[in-house]
């Protein structure tokens, strides 16, 4: 693969930038629209039961109150639940806001108080009386039953098969280590509020709406509320984070839809942060791991079993233990990988589905098998390492993870590490060393994406696609690949993103977005490269020679105004051609933490994390390490602080707000280095890129642990490791 | 949440209350007509437009919709609009100029301190803020004195370096 690359590879500030410095870039709830209504979100107190009456008398005769819609009155819904399937979701009958009277869990909209100000819907809500005939709840994944999920999410591989004897391996195992991990549910929280704003009208309807899939929702719209007569076009050109909360059509949208075809007026809802707990969130997962070993360390069996949260009326499911099976060179492993019902939302994909939460049980298990055999944990992994994909009996597309684990360990001092737990300390604090490897699947999305690239009349080139960025740099990336492509510099490239009206592309997740619209891009400059070339001929600018150079921009223009208005532009679809059965690809991340805790209190102050990476060819290494770096905060979130815990009394999350459910700080984080091993993979997608956005987390948790129980000698099985955690233990 | 058992809501529903307020943004005086529930945020937002003020949490947890009120940082989501009739007011939009940007959004971009951006007027104006303070010296003391502002993208090792460079500008010498 040859890669001109004046631009690809290269160190580039983000050309969204200025826009958000600026605070001129728009997102979802900030667009203005005329005459428009806000509406509020009256949220259910009981986790699970039916609403016997909604009294809103009071909440009527409030100032400004335009309407009160509740599922008496709501306008009419399709009777069928699949109808309002979305790209992303999985099997089960989705929740549909208003549909009847059954309440599946708690902050569940009841009602949507619709008002001429923000103010008046707010305050209107607050009146409206919900009567509910309370049925039992259950909401502890302790005391609800496991069960196989009958059928497979669509893009989510199923649990590998076993492979070997497991049973047996590790009953004649030397040495072996079992235990049993916890991780609490975790809410995403987005800095960006979810907002719709629906300019409503008679032939058209636009949706500015907070989503990772304009074109998802705008599908999902047509069908729920038979807008087919209507134009939709639903736009997020800039979204303030989403973390995989944007995936599929969030309730903002179906109610603000609902309600703007219901008064026929625009309308725009904002969620309210203490809302944002019941729209989605990382399922808790009870998991237990054995290993067995033989004196060397070398693994002779791993069985790793997962219990996961799922909502009463979807199996939400993740890759959560499928990494055990491929991560090292392991003859019998037996995997198992069960949901239970909970009466609460559906958990929605957040950073690093399952594997997060997977690899933190699996790589805090190979941290004890580490002690339990007297082997450094690194070593341990070099022990282990496998150069193909045993579970699947094929060779890894590439695999740069022993150039991480050596990069890694060179750069954090790894050898400075002294084995022994509490053997290492400064003044009043412990010091801890932890590591732990993460992975995360490389892939194009599923299905076809597509990319447009025009020459403006000025002698730009546009790029436009549906796909949004969500703060992963996908503008800068695009921008950075056509002008490679197009062999011009990327002041003369701009971008158009996020809007459902333009070349279709699924969804941004997966990290998928840089290797498969990257490809649309690289392939669709390509081809207009030709067309410039062979009308540039005919048009007698340039000659016949091969392998001209592209033309000056001066003649671009002219060119252009040779040809009609929209006349030379070209369009790409990638399709996903796996690499079928041959390959197996896979991003692969170590991570090492150093922690410092203090002995009276144990505060955890995790002083220095280094995250080196493998994740083939980096178009942009500036914009490729704060995607890492976030990555790693939002980990470090994980490990120490963050629990969407619920009362199982009331069935309800008892966080309301961001002081009660910590996200990482400034003042939390202090080192984070990122390398980027070199690695050059010709198969994972046609320009050589793996993807970056879940896998900066998923080692994360696990290293911070390891690194507290070198520090501490505690054993730390739960997540998050909170101080009172450390106290009891 | 509205309907938990409890104390029943006591809500005058018949009277709101109206006021003329008057304010100097970003230099222009600007006039309105206001309930006096309404907050400096959703004034900004709705009344005049300038969202380059965001909302992220309306509880003054996350620093989002920081202005410079008379030249101090403030969550303007915690204060009413009718309590600072008259308050000089700086918002993002009113940072830099339009063909000259400001050091610390330049440094922003430079260091890439932003990844969604949502975050990113809160964080500048902030930054500003803590700049003209004159308490912050050291990395840690930014880091701490920056604790106000949530970046959930964790762009805050690219905020503290924009801010520092900002800094080490300012006073010709390098920060501890």
């Amino acid at each position: 693969m040859d890669h001109d690359s004046a631009f690809t590879g290269k160190d580039i500030s983000r050309i969204d930038g200025p826009p958000k410095v600026e605070g001129r870039a728009k997102y979802a709830g900030e667009h203005h629209v005329p005459d428009l209504l806000h509406a509020a979100i009256v949220p259910a107190s009981i986790a699970r039961g039916r609403v016997t009456l909604i009294d809103t008398a009071a909440a009527m005769q409030f100032p400004g109150i335009v309407a009160i819609i509740t599922h008496k009155n709501r306008p009419w819904l399709w009777p069928f639940g699949f109808l309002y399937k979305d790209l992303a979701g999985p099997p089960g009958k989705p929740f549909r806001p208003l549909y009847d009277d059954r309440v599946h869990f708690s902050g569940q909209p009841v009602a949507l108080v619709v008002a001429s100000t923000y103010e008046a819907a707010r305050d209107g809500a607050a009146l409206v009386r919900v009567s509910y005939a309370p049925e039992d709840h259950l909401t502890d994944l302790a005391r609800s039953t496991a069960f196989k999920p009958r059928r497979n999410r669509l893009g989510v591989a199923p649990a590998p098969h076993p492979t070997g004897d497991a049973p047996r391996a590790l009953a004649q195992a030397p040495i072996k280590i079992e235990a049993t991990y916890t991780t609490a549910a975790e809410n995403h929280h987005p800095m960006e509020l979810f907002a719709t704003t629906v300019a409503w009208g008679e032939r058209s309807v636009t949706v500015y709406d907070k989503t990772q899939s304009p074109k998802s929702v705008e599908l999902f719209l047509k069908v729920a509320f038979r807008l087919f007569r209507r134009k939709v076009r639903v736009v997020s050109s800039f979204v303030g984070g989403a973390f995989g909360l944007g995936l599929r059509p969030q309730q903002s949208v179906f109610l603000a839809v609902m309600a703007a075809k219901a008064l026929k007026r625009s309308v725009r809802l904002v969620v309210p942060r203490d809302h944002m707990f019941a729209l989605g969130y990382r399922a808790n997962a009870i998991q237990t791991v054995c290993l067995g070993a033989d004196m060397d360390g070398r693994l002779r069996a791993i069985r790793h079993k997962a219990i996961a949260a799922t909502s009463q009326y979807e199996d939400a499911q993740d890759p959560l233990v499928n990494f055990s099976a491929s991560l090292y060179g392991c003859d019998n492993v037996e995997l198992s990988y069960e949901l239970a019902r909970l009466d609460t939302v559906s958990p929605c994909d957040m950073r690093a589905p399952g594997a997060a939460t997977g690899m933190f049980a699996l790589e805090c298990a190979m941290d004890e098998l580490a002690y339990a055999a007297n082997i450094d944990p690194l070593a341990l992994r070099f022990a282990n390492y496998t150069q193909s994909d045993q579970s699947e009996k094929r060779p890894f597309s590439s695999k740069a993870l022993r150039e991480c684990y050596l990069e890694g360990a060179a750069h954090f001092g790894w050898e400075r590490r002294r084995s022994a737990p509490r053997s290492m300390r400064k003044g009043k604090e412990l010091i801890g060393f932890g590591m732990a490897t993460g992975a995360w699947e490389a892939a194009m999305a599923p299905v076809p994406a597509r990319a447009k690239v025009s020459l403006l009349a000025d002698g730009r080139f546009e790029v436009t696609s549906s796909i949004t960025d969500i703060g992963t740099g996908t503008y800068t990336i695009l921008s950075q690949l056509a002008a490679d492509a197009l062999g011009a510099p990327m002041d003369r490239i701009v971008v158009r993103l996020g809007d459902s009206a333009l070349p279709f592309n699924p969804i941004q997740g997966g990290s998928w977005t840089a290797a498969t619209t990257g490809s649309a891009v690289e392939a669709a400059c390509k081809k207009l490269k030709k067309l410039i070339l062979s009308r540039a001929r005919q048009a007698g600018i340039v000659g016949n020679r091969e392998g001209a150079e592209l033309l000056s921009a001066a003649a671009l223009v002219d060119l252009s105004h040779l040809s009609g208005r929209d006349d030379i532009c070209a369009t790409a679809t990638i399709f996903n051609v796996p690499f079928g059965k041959k390959y197996t690809g896979v991003t692969h991340s170590v991570v090492f933490a150093e922690v410092r805790i203090d002995e009276d209190l144990p505060v955890v102050r995790v002083t220095r994390l280094v995250c080196a990476v493998a994740a083939g060819r980096i178009l942009n290494p500036k914009t490729a390490r704060s995607q890492i770096i976030g990555a790693c905060v939002m980990g470090i979130g994980k490990a120490l602080y963050e629990d969407a815990a619920v009362d199982h009394n009331l069935g309800r999350c008892m966080a309301h707000s961001l002081a009660d459910y910590h996200v990482a700080s400034n003042a939390d984080v202090y080192d984070i280095d990122v390398i980027f091993v070199d690695e050059t993979d010709d198969k994972v997608s046609p320009i050589g890129v793996k993807g970056l956005g879940e896998i900066g987390s998923v080692a994360v948790a696990p290293a911070i642990a390891n690194a507290i129980y070198h520090a501490t000698g505690q054993r730390m099985r739960d997540l998050p490791i909170t101080i009172d955690r450390l106290l009891q233990a | 949440m509205n309907n938990a058992p409890g104390p029943t809501i006591i809500m005058d529903t018949r009277s709101t209350t109206t006021r003329s307020v008057r304010f100097s943004i970003n230099g222009v005086a600007r006039d309105a007509t206001i309930e006096t529930c309404v907050t400096l945020l959703d004034l900004l937002r709705e009344e005049f437009g300038l969202t380059g003020t965001k909302k992220g949490c309306d509880h003054g947890q996350c620093g989002a919709c920081t202005v410079l009120i008379d030249g101090k940082r403030i969550n303007s989501c915690l204060v009413l609009a009718v309590s600072r009739d008259g308050a000089e007011i700086t918002t993002i939009e009113g940072i830099g100029s339009p063909d000259k940007r400001h050091p610390v959004q330049e440094a922003f971009i430079r260091h890439d301190a932003l990844q969604c951006g949502y975050c990113t007027p809160g964080q500048i104006c902030s930054a500003i803020g803590l700049i003209s303070e004159g308490r912050a010296r050291t990395r840690e003391e930014i880091r701490e004195a920056m604790s106000g502002n949530l970046c959930r993208c964790g762009a805050y090792i690219g905020i503290v370096d924009a801010i520092e460079e900002v800094l080490v500008a300012l006073r010709g010498k390098p920060v501890p």
